[in-house]
């Protein structure tokens, strides 16, 4: 029998903010050691009271926006209960009964096709800090705690581990492109509600739901996984499925049950009064719309029109900063297309050879544009363009400046390189009579010679052009 | 009272409960859960009395976590065979000039009735509830205990006013206050319900104020209505439910008492808890986690705000016709010792006079060992009708 996966997603999302949901303290990022960015309200302290962080409901609701969201008007906050010694209030403030928005849809290409991702709700709620463990001591560190989170959750709409993926790419270019979180490592966590039902099938199989997934690797490997378990207990009746909560465990590549349904603790929900119910007007949300959602999507037509591959369109959504370097260079009057090329190819080839990300691509975008706009007008060659680089990435050298010094742009004269090609095919006699015979191979012989002269000091694709055209 | 400063320099003396934060004093709120926890900023309502020059001189001892009749289940101190509450005994004494309490179940409006002076529990919001050691959010409020309803009006003007750091605090209130406003041709009500709870010496107390408010021109009168038990019943749930989850951070992780015999977290908590809690704020916690577990929220927790509102509605429509309820502030006249397995009903049944001001956030003024309850916001009829008996005499 054919089955079909059908999978919800809940995604935790860490905010981009100065502040921390409640409170005035700095967000854990700046924290140097533990227990840095702490004060006597997100340390659960008596006598403090939460104070709501008025952009926090604003990167809500632009995360709403960018989703299509319908955005509540009325939206309040609930207290969760459990003790753990990582939450220093022994609740967690979060959003039950009405979560800031509700009902949206993203459109995600997979494999399956392009189809609707619904959204169930975005609500907000804050971190809980995190435990150090040292011998036999545990330490808590409350850097972590009240940094503000969204959790954006999905229909279970997702029918592939392809699809979940696709999605979470998206949507993680959506959140950088708008500002809503950096979504640097750690700051976008999954838990992932899976069940698997014949195909066909109207009814759910039993869910369970595989908690706290950082990495996307591992999120498409534990759906793998959990899937074909699923499967192979209703096939070949292999175990009983029950509803439960289970954690991926990278190093076996399986799942594991984290605790049953009897002893699932209760959370005791109740309203927190020291939050009153925030009203978000129209004028509030016109507000927020000024800065208009950046359309992925659009951005993507956009490159495809300039003439860049979708590869390369790929990388650049999935990369805010190559795209916010490639807009600004662009901007300096550059072709997309070679920028493109420039960025993808030249920087981030350098960049991998000292073992460095595309994350970590570090270039002032006038010194790039300079380069690429020498190139294009003709003052430098590529080739000098490249060395220039290299100089800009290692030292961060003034791209004009660098250039003079370095002789590399003496323009040649045309008439040196007519002499050199000229020489190159007298020197060449058999090599361009095979060549004006059809031995297209021939050509190369040719070409390395006036390149074994001309290398560095003349663009090769000017010297390919002028030889073709001699040799005609 | 623990004294912490000897300044006599100044516009008067104030003495602050132990539920308030004062920086760097031990605050524990009649606790053993909160020993040695200094805390490092003082209440916003301390803030606002030493900076118009007043000197907060100590704290005073209440029961644990506020939630007994007049304090006498506080961890530091002895139950006395007469409840007395600490602060009101301090001003009827004139060791103070006046002091701060909160009020969440009704214990400072006991204790000064119990003391014949005179507490104000001001409309919700009016005071900042930073820095006090919040149990029932929902319906606590800061409020002011003085020798007379003048006394009342000079503190509580210095301490009304919104404050950014509590979301709760009012922005676009005016907090003017008055003792002599008009009050000939005011109608007040007495609660027959309220009145049949109440015993020889307190009735009397009531129908005596009620006489000198009559000589002032207010007319009285008695009414029935289930507002009352219905409302206490509500606050009941709301407040166990609150407490239980506001004092939940105390855990021994942080701050506080920390049991020395543990072999794991789970212990840690328990051990902690077990040690420093009472045997009234343990009834509390499990009460108040019942009313919110699964299967009871929807009957309980949830009827409960839904009541609340109901609540909320009767007394909006009674005062329409009404300026203030007149009745008494607690069943006695005075309360003798008792063992602490019988608290929480004997709390439960004697918050039937107070709760309702907590559960809908009106104002309530104790005077002269009776309670005038009034519209949200209006405490200036019950300061100037209570301004104008105190000038009738005791």
């Amino acid at each position: 029998m054919n089955y079909e996966v059908v999978i919800g997603l809940e995604t935790h999302v860490e905010l981009n903010t100065n502040s921390k949901i409640f409170c005035s303290c700095g967000g854990h990022s700046s924290a140097k050691t533990p227990n840095d960015c702490v004060c006597p309200a997100c340390a659960g302290m008596p006598g403090m009271l939460p104070v709501m962080n008025k952009k926090v409901i604003e990167l809500a609701v632009s995360a709403g926006l960018m989703l299509n969201c319908e955005i509540s008007r009325y939206t309040t906050f609930d207290k969760k209960n459990y003790y753990y010694p990582d939450l220093p209030c022994a609740y967690q403030i979060t959003q039950l009964n009405h979560p800031i928005c509700t009902n949206g849809c993203v459109e995600v290409k997979s494999s399956l096709g392009t189809r609707d991702i619904h959204i169930k709700q975005i609500h907000m709620e804050e971190d809980a800090g995190k435990l150090v463990h040292s011998g036999s001591f545990s330490y808590v560190d409350f850097n972590r705690t009240s940094v503000p989170l969204i959790e954006i959750v999905t229909q279970p709409d997702f029918r592939s581990a392809e699809e979940v993926l696709s999605y979470l790419t998206k949507l993680k270019s959506m959140l950088r492109f708008n500002g809503i979180s950096e979504c640097e490592e750690g700051a976008m966590r999954c838990d992932v509600n899976i069940s698997v039902r014949p195909e066909g099938s109207e009814e759910f199989g039993v869910r369970t739901e595989i908690k706290n997934m950082a990495s996307f690797e591992a999120i498409e490997k534990a759906i793998n996984y959990e899937a074909q378990r699923h499967i192979d207990a209703i096939e070949f009746e292999t175990e009983e499925l029950v509803q439960e909560t289970r954690r991926y465990d990278d190093a076996s590549g399986k799942t594991f049950a984290m605790r049953n349904k009897e002893t699932e603790s209760d959370y005791r929900y109740v309203p927190d009064p020291n939050l009153m119910p925030i009203i978000i007007d129209d004028e509030w949300i016109e507000e927020i719309k000024k800065n208009k959602p950046v359309e992925v999507d659009d951005m993507a037509a956009q490159y495809r029109e300039a003439g860049i591959s979708e590869k390369e369109i790929d990388m650049i959504i999935a990369n805010q900063n190559v795209a916010i370097l490639l807009d600004k260079v662009v901007k300096m009057g550059c072709n997309a297309k070679n920028a493109a090329a420039w960025i993808l190819s030249d920087c981030v080839g350098l960049l991998r050879k000292d073992g460095k990300t595309i994350d970590e691509l570090d270039i002032d975008a006038n010194k790039l544009g300079t380069i690429i706009n020498m190139v294009e007008s003709g003052d430098i060659n590529r080739v000098s363009g490249k060395k220039i680089l290299v100089a800009v990435l290692e030292q961060n050298v003034d791209p004009v400046a660098f250039c003079k010094e370095n002789g590399l742009d003496k323009k040649v004269d045309t008439a040196v390189i007519d002499k050199v090609i000229d020489e190159a095919i007298s020197n060449n006699a058999q090599a361009v009579e095979d060549y004006r015979n059809g031995k297209v191979k021939a050509f190369q012989s040719i070409f390395g010679a006036c390149m074994r002269e001309l290398k560095g000091i003349v663009d090769p694709a000017i010297i390919k052009e002028t030889l073709e055209n001699k040799l005609k | 009272m623990e004294y912490y400063s000897d300044k006599i320099n100044d516009n008067g003396t104030i003495a602050v409960d132990d539920s308030i934060l004062v920086k760097g004093a031990q605050a524990s709120y009649g606790s053993k859960i909160m020993t040695g926890f200094k805390p490092l900023f003082s209440a916003e309502a301390v803030t606002r009395l030493e900076d118009k020059g007043y000197v907060v001189a100590g704290k005073t001892h209440v029961g644990e976590f506020g939630l007994d009749l007049v304090g006498e289940f506080s961890h530091y101190t002895k139950q006395s065979e007469k409840l007395v509450g600490a602060a009101p005994a301090l001003i009827a004494e004139g060791g103070v000039k006046a002091a701060l309490g909160v009020d969440v179940n009704g214990a400072p409006r006991r204790a000064a009735a119990l003391s014949k002076v005179d507490f104000l529990k001001p409309s919700y919001g009016t005071v900042s509830r930073y820095g006090i050691i919040s149990t029932a959010a929902s319906g606590e409020q800061l409020g002011v205990y003085a020798p007379d309803a003048e006394g009342v009006k000079e503190i509580i003007e210095v301490v009304a006013g919104y404050d950014e750091k509590d979301g709760t605090s009012l922005k676009d209130k005016t907090y003017a206050y008055s003792t002599d406003d008009v009050i000939s041709g005011k109608k007040v009500c007495v609660v027959k319900e309220l009145m049949a709870l109440a015993d020889e010496d307190t009735k009397v107390a009531v129908d005596a104020y009620a006489k000198k408010l009559k000589n002032n021109g207010v007319v009285v009168e008695e009414i029935s209505t289930d507002l009352f038990e219905l409302g206490n019943i509500a606050w009941q749930i709301l407040m166990s439910a609150e407490t239980c989850n506001n004092v939940s951070r105390y855990d021994g992780v942080k701050f506080g008492h920390r049991s020395e015999t543990y072999r794991n977290i789970d212990e840690l908590y328990v051990n902690t808890r077990t040690e420093g809690f009472n045997f009234l704020t343990k009834a509390v916690i499990l009460y108040g986690s019942d009313v919110l577990s699964k299967n009871r929220y929807k009957d309980c927790y949830d009827k409960s705000l839904r009541v609340r509102r109901v609540v909320a509605e009767k007394f909006e429509a009674l005062m329409k016709e009404y300026d203030a309820f007149l009745i008494p502030a607690c069943s006695k006249t005075q309360y003798e010792a008792y063992d602490i397995n019988e608290a929480f009903n004997k709390v439960f049944e004697e918050n039937v006079f107070t709760s309702v001001a907590n559960l809908i956030g009106v104002p309530a003024l104790v005077s002269q060992g009776v309670q005038l309850m009034g519209k949200y916001f209006d405490e200036n009829t019950l300061l100037s009708m209570a301004a104008a008996v105190e000038k009738e005499g005791k």
